[in-house]
């Protein structure tokens, strides 16, 4: 993770297009100023970036079926539960699936693991809609490289 | 069997707190009912998986936008079910 650039993510594991799903792994830093204020004593990793992460995951996994032809943003966190805490210093493996892609929209449900014990889970809603720009299409394809995205896999299959 | 404008009635009143008996078939979703895009989402959502189908509302709205139809022709609810139908019908043919 990156918390200064708000990337919550580190790597993908694995992209099945055929079932439609993403593992996602992520560690959460040993130190951050973030632990200062959450909090004082008791540093915790912040139930919004877990719920950020799990929508992180499920935008790439987006990405990935619609091969770089659309980008979803986030619109909408149902069902959200952080189930226990999670510290600095955890790995997380993040897993993702689609649960309904509509016109314009899609929704997954992501739950996020740490020391094989489910810490949070969620349903997600995206807006999905054509890259505004080519430039940006392209900073999000090497953003995708630079996390292990299988390009080959997410273009060509 | 319900029809199809009760599902559809039914659907927007759990996920929008809109009260069921203001859900008319000549309601207009945005215009009477307040219903804004993020609750279309939902709604779309919902009936997506109610009747098997995928609602296109991105081909509507561009159809709007371009000034080709007007919203009542998607969003008025009897309307807006007499799509669903056709879309229903569209499937099992």
């Amino acid at each position: 993770m990156r918390l200064e650039y708000f990337q919550l993510i580190d790597r993908i594991a694995g992209l099945d297009r055929a079932a439609q799903t993403i593992r996602v792994e992520a560690q959460v830093p040993a130190a951050n100023t973030i632990f200062e204020g959450h909090f004082p004593g008791l540093p915790l990793m912040p139930g919004v970036l877990l719920i950020e992460a799990m929508a992180q995951s499920s935008g790439w996994l987006l990405i990935g079926l619609n091969r770089f032809t659309r980008m979803p943003f986030l619109a909408a966190i149902k069902e959200a539960k952080l189930r226990s805490f999670v510290t600095p210093g955890q790995s997380l493996s993040i897993s993702a699936g689609l649960v309904h892609e509509g016109s314009g929209y899609a929704v997954t449900k992501a739950a996020i693991e740490a020391e094989g014990k489910t810490v949070c889970g969620a349903e997600i809603t995206f807006r999905v809609v054509p890259f505004p720009n080519e430039s940006f299409r392209a900073s999000m394809e090497a953003m995708a490289r630079s996390i292990g995205f299988p390009m080959e896999a997410a273009v060509d299959g | 069997m319900s029809s199809t404008f009760d599902t559809v009635a039914n659907i927007i009143a759990e996920t929008c707190d809109v009260p069921r008996e203001q859900i008319k078939p000549e309601s207009h979703a945005i215009d009477d009912l307040g219903i804004d895009s993020l609750d279309m989402l939902d709604i779309a959502f919902a009936i997506d998986k109610a009747f098997g189908i995928k609602i296109p509302l991105e081909e509507w709205t561009q159809e709007v936008n371009d000034g080709k139809a007007t919203t009542d022709k998607y969003f008025v609810l009897g309307n807006l079910c007499t799509q669903i139908d056709s879309l229903v019908a569209a499937k099992q043919a």
